[in-house]
């Protein structure tokens, strides 16, 4: 048994090798199925990683009343805070409020000498995030149905910013993109599989008058078969090590071109960390893929 | 001698044996005959006669479409696919177009056919060289195929045929792709084998092939075995 497995693997491992032009092709076939795998996988984390980044900018903007004061304004935030929907309330006072006009509106004459003329005209603030980006619309309602008013009965909250639509849409383009991305990243792979078992079909079927002339002098079928299940494990090996190679300049590429964004994921960063889970990744996608086109194809020419 | 006791004591029967290929061709029409153990039976006919049809009924590659073989009493159409290897085993085969792996060297290829049979490899290091001596091809270890002569490839399908000592020989026009010099050396090859004791059946339809074998030679024509006789140099 050990002694048979043993000729079993050197003698895949020599046909490997000395098939030369037919093993090569299997491997580039395979190389480019399991490339496309590859990079639906680093394009699926770059998606995740873009739609986190968007929930993590949404916000609820609550602009005060020049008038409301800062103990008023931060009852308001105590109030929100202690809310199981909202994460996390920030404060941002008059005075920042004003500076931060300014310093977006330093090249307008015009807004610069209108503010100069009249004390501050801003109120308060306070940005609220909420722990999932489905409790914003809650949070939005029950701050507009319920009156925050002062001492003296006056409204406090100027304004609600929230632009739940634009979000909306976006987080949708991006969802309804990562899809389309998704389908065709199947098609590929659905042709490359077809492609990985047209190659290593062909490569077998010209192995045929071989499997025959095997089974004529007395080999059993596990014996014909085992060598061309390793010759598969190896033209795995080899593809899955060569795709991830040739993953490396691809997030390069990415990563250059998607300079421009400013909140961008790190992939180069992000495909050194999962170097090991990438590669383990696709050397099993190779070794299902070729061992079973091995298998399958060495199949139909077994029944001589 | 009656049919049934002939069965028993023959190493080979073919008991009516009739095989209509799917596109209804007839290839072997109501063949009976029977080899003994240690027999040297030549088979002759012309092309499409169905010598190779014959042959291919003894490896169980083609199964009768009636009749039935019989090898050592076993009935072949009982034999299920997952026991062919265990019979093919038993006989080694030397074809026309010496079906070598082109992929293996000379060593190789026959060293497969005893790793094929389990056998180990202290065996297969000393018994590959003597019958690569044995057809004369002691120099010829590490070629492969394609650096071969016809000649020296149909010695190396002869020393792999040989080489885990079958019982029976089937050789399918083993001379048909070589010249009278080295048809008359592998002529006296399968003379040898036999000699040893090893029952060979050789097709042909080189009358000097015939002639040199000088032993049983039975007839096909258009599937029928039309002669049978004892000294083959009357055959043809």
């Amino acid at each position: 048994m050990l002694l048979n497995f043993k000729r079993i693997v050197k003698s895949g491992f020599i046909n490997f090798w000395r098939s030369g032009v037919v093993s090569f092709a299997s491997v580039v076939v395979l190389t480019a199925t399991l490339f496309v795998i590859g990079g639906l996988y680093l394009g699926q984390a770059l998606l995740i990683s873009s739609l986190e980044t968007i929930k993590e900018k949404v916000d609820i903007s609550v602009s005060f009343q020049p008038y409301a004061t800062e103990v008023e304004v931060m009852a308001v935030k105590h109030q929100l805070e202690l809310l199981a929907t909202v994460k996390e309330v920030s404060y941002s006072s008059r005075e920042d409020e004003l500076a931060d006009f300014k310093k977006r509106n330093q090249d307008n004459n015009l807004i610069m000498q209108s503010l100069a003329e009249v004390s501050n005209p801003l109120g308060a603030r306070l940005n609220i995030k909420a722990v999932d980006p489905s409790h914003y619309e809650n949070i939005v309602n029950s701050l507009k149905t319920e009156d925050v008013l002062d001492s003296t009965g006056r409204k406090l909250i100027y304004d609600i910013n929230y632009r739940q639509v634009d979000i909306d849409r976006f987080i949708s383009f991006v969802k309804a993109s990562g899809r389309l991305g998704s389908a065709v990243a199947m098609a590929l792979i659905i042709i490359s599989i077809f492609t990985v078992f047209s190659t290593v079909s062909l490569a077998i079927h010209v192995s045929r008058e071989e499997i025959a002339v095997m089974r004529l002098v007395g080999a059993n079928n596990r014996y014909i078969h085992g060598p061309f299940i390793i010759e598969g494990v190896v033209a795995g090996l080899l593809s899955s090590l060569l795709a991830v190679l040739l993953l490396y300049p691809a997030v390069i590429w990415v990563r250059e071109v998607t300079a421009v964004f400013p909140e961008r994921l790190d992939l180069v960063g992000y495909y050194l960390n999962h170097f090991s889970t990438l590669f383990f990744l696709l050397f099993g996608a190779g070794l299902v893929l070729s061992v079973m086109a091995s298998f399958w194809a060495a199949r139909k020419y077994l029944k001589v | 001698m009656n049919l049934l006791k002939r069965k028993k004591i023959a190493m080979i029967f073919f008991d009516r044996v009739t095989k209509i290929y799917p596109d209804r061709s007839l290839a072997l029409d109501q063949v009976t005959f029977s080899v003994d153990r240690g027999e040297f039976l030549t088979v002759v006919g012309h092309s499409g006669a169905g010598k190779t049809t014959l042959l291919k009924m003894i490896l169980v590659e083609e199964r009768p479409t009636s009749g039935a073989v019989y090898l050592d009493s076993t009935d072949l159409r009982q034999l299920g696919r997952q026991y062919l290897h265990r019979l093919r085993r038993k006989i080694g085969s030397v074809f026309q177009d010496y079906r070598l792996l082109p992929n293996k060297t000379v060593f190789e290829n026959i060293a497969f056919t005893m790793e094929a049979a389990g056998r180990a490899d202290d065996d297969i290091s000393s018994d590959v060289p003597y019958v690569l001596e044995l057809v004369g091809l002691a120099d010829k270890f590490w070629n492969f195929p394609n650096q071969l002569s016809g000649g020296e490839k149909q010695r190396v399908a002869i020393a792999r045929a040989i080489v885990n000592q079958p019982d029976i020989l089937i050789a399918d026009e083993p001379t048909g792709n070589l010249d009278p010099v080295n048809t008359f050396e592998i002529v006296q090859i399968f003379r040898k084998i036999n000699d040893l004791g090893t029952t060979v059946i050789l097709t042909t339809h080189n009358k000097s092939v015939v002639e040199a074998v000088g032993q049983r030679v039975i007839t096909l024509e258009n599937g029928r075995l039309t002669r049978d006789d004892k000294n083959g140099r009357d055959a043809l």
